[in-house]
């Protein structure tokens, strides 16, 4: 049986549909399921597509964000309001597939992929789960990756997440051999509020250093209080490595990975603000 | 399995076709359609040779489902020159050798014709990052570039869209 195709009207017929059909596959931008479909992985089933406007909503003018789980990179680079996320989304492909490639869709991204998530992870950004007819309901990130890890199936509506107060309180570095569009070595993003002189609470994550998106939650702890200086920036880099278990791959061993990050950690960490 | 009707316009005329459900743009440009500009290489999102521009948009047509596309406005390399007059950008890549094998200069063409369509005057920088979705291993990518910024230089009159 070759693979068929719903087009579910709203999000709510969509999560009905997944929830009802286990071998139903969504498809946002279709950067990773139509790869799957063109290398044979994914041969029998259902894809399914929304057309839910909703799904590519974006809320951006206040201080609690939302976008849509349908955004794409190029929407999120086309709005000024969302200045500080233009690094991570430019450093997901090339115009086209940030034509294409959306938000939802990169937090199901395997590693080398899904850096745009690494920002969110630093933001602290809800994830609004559908697990069937009915309202959304709002997951910590971390959760969701780790339900992920797990096999759950959800659909995802779309991200929440606070705007840093000061635009320069959010940095983000993808580290890659080939530029201007290259595959991770590693990504790190950090939001850093309060100032130079005391930082508030950090949050740091890691791309590529894991199987999934990490928190860096040693370089939190050191850098929580205090300010961000030379022995402050040396504090957090003494950490880096704590809690990560990098891949080898075709990019990078795990032994390159884990010499890099401290140097780029700190790099980012001294950039002025 | 049942067949999907379609239409969309493909380089300015209207076009029907019957498409599988999960099958790709490409896949029913180039053997529904005889559209044979784009070209299939690494059906993953890496090469880039299978640009085309949705309602002006660039997108690589192996990743996106056909079905999507219903009543869309297409465009591929081989809509660009008009009659026997090359695009700017055409006559450009011809100039500046920016073609050796071939195989990736539908989309590059493609997606320089991105770039300028939006930003008529792009610097240096601005063409790598708008071909930076597509691999070219014959030319080194600098001919390319010094082609694309060339056709850039020609007056916005002369270069039709």
């Amino acid at each position: 049986m070759p693979l068929g195709l719903r087009v579910a009207q709203s999000l709510s017929e969509a999560a009905g549909i997944l929830a009802a059909d286990p071998r139903a596959r969504l498809l946002s931008g279709g950067t990773l399921v139509m790869r799957d479909v063109n290398e044979g992985r994914l041969t029998e089933g259902t894809l399914l597509r929304i057309t839910d406007p909703a799904f590519r909503q974006m809320q951006v003018s206040g201080n609690r964000i939302e976008l849509g789980a349908g955004v794409t990179m190029a929407a999120v680079l086309a709005n000024r309001e969302l200045g500080f996320l233009h690094a991570p989304a430019r450093a997901v492909g090339g115009p086209a597939i940030r034509n294409m490639a959306t938000i939802g869709g990169n937090l199901f991204a395997e590693t080398p992929y899904g850096d745009f998530t690494v920002a969110l992870l630093a933001l602290d950004a809800q994830v609004m789960v559908l697990a069937g007819y009915g309202s959304a309901r709002a997951v910590p990130l971390e959760e969701f990756l780790a339900g992920r890890a797990r096999g759950e199936a959800r659909l995802v509506a779309g991200v929440q997440f606070n705007r840093p107060q000061n635009p320069a309180d959010f940095r983000f570095v993808k580290v890659s051999r080939v530029k201007p569009k290259g595959l991770s070595v590693l990504s790190i993003a950090a939001h850093l509020p309060g100032s130079a002189s005391r930082i508030g609470p950090a949050r740091v994550a890691y791309g590529a250093m894991a199987p999934m998106p990490i928190r860096a939650r040693g370089v939190e702890r050191a850098l929580e209080g205090k300010a961000l200086d030379a022995a402050g920036i040396a504090a957090a880099r003494a950490v880096a490595l704590e809690g990560v278990s990098p891949a080898t791959d075709a990019i990078a061993t795990d032994w390159y990975r884990r010499e890099v990050l401290p140097v780029h950690l700190a790099r980012l960490l001294g950039e002025r603000g | 399995m049942a067949k999907v009707p379609m239409q969309f316009r493909l380089n300015g005329s209207d076009r029907a076709a019957f498409a599988d459900p999960a099958d790709n743009l490409l896949t029913v440009l180039r053997r529904g359609l005889n559209e044979f500009g784009p070209k299939y290489g690494c059906g993953q999102g890496t090469c880039g040779t299978c640009s085309v521009l949705i309602d002006g948009e660039l997108h690589l047509a192996c990743l996106t489902l056909a079905a999507a596309c219903e009543g869309a406005s297409i465009e591929t390399v081989s809509g660009m020159a008009d009659g026997p007059n090359l695009h700017p950008l055409q006559n450009a890549f011809m100039e500046h050798f920016a073609a050796q094998c071939g195989f990736c200069t539908p989309g590059m063409l493609i997606a320089a014709k991105a770039l300028l369509d939006r930003n008529p005057n792009p610097s240096r920088e601005e063409v790598i990052d708008a071909i930076a979705g597509n691999i070219c291993r014959c030319t080194g990518y600098e001919p390319i570039i010094q082609a694309i910024l060339s056709a850039a230089r020609v007056s916005p009159a002369q270069r039709r869209s």
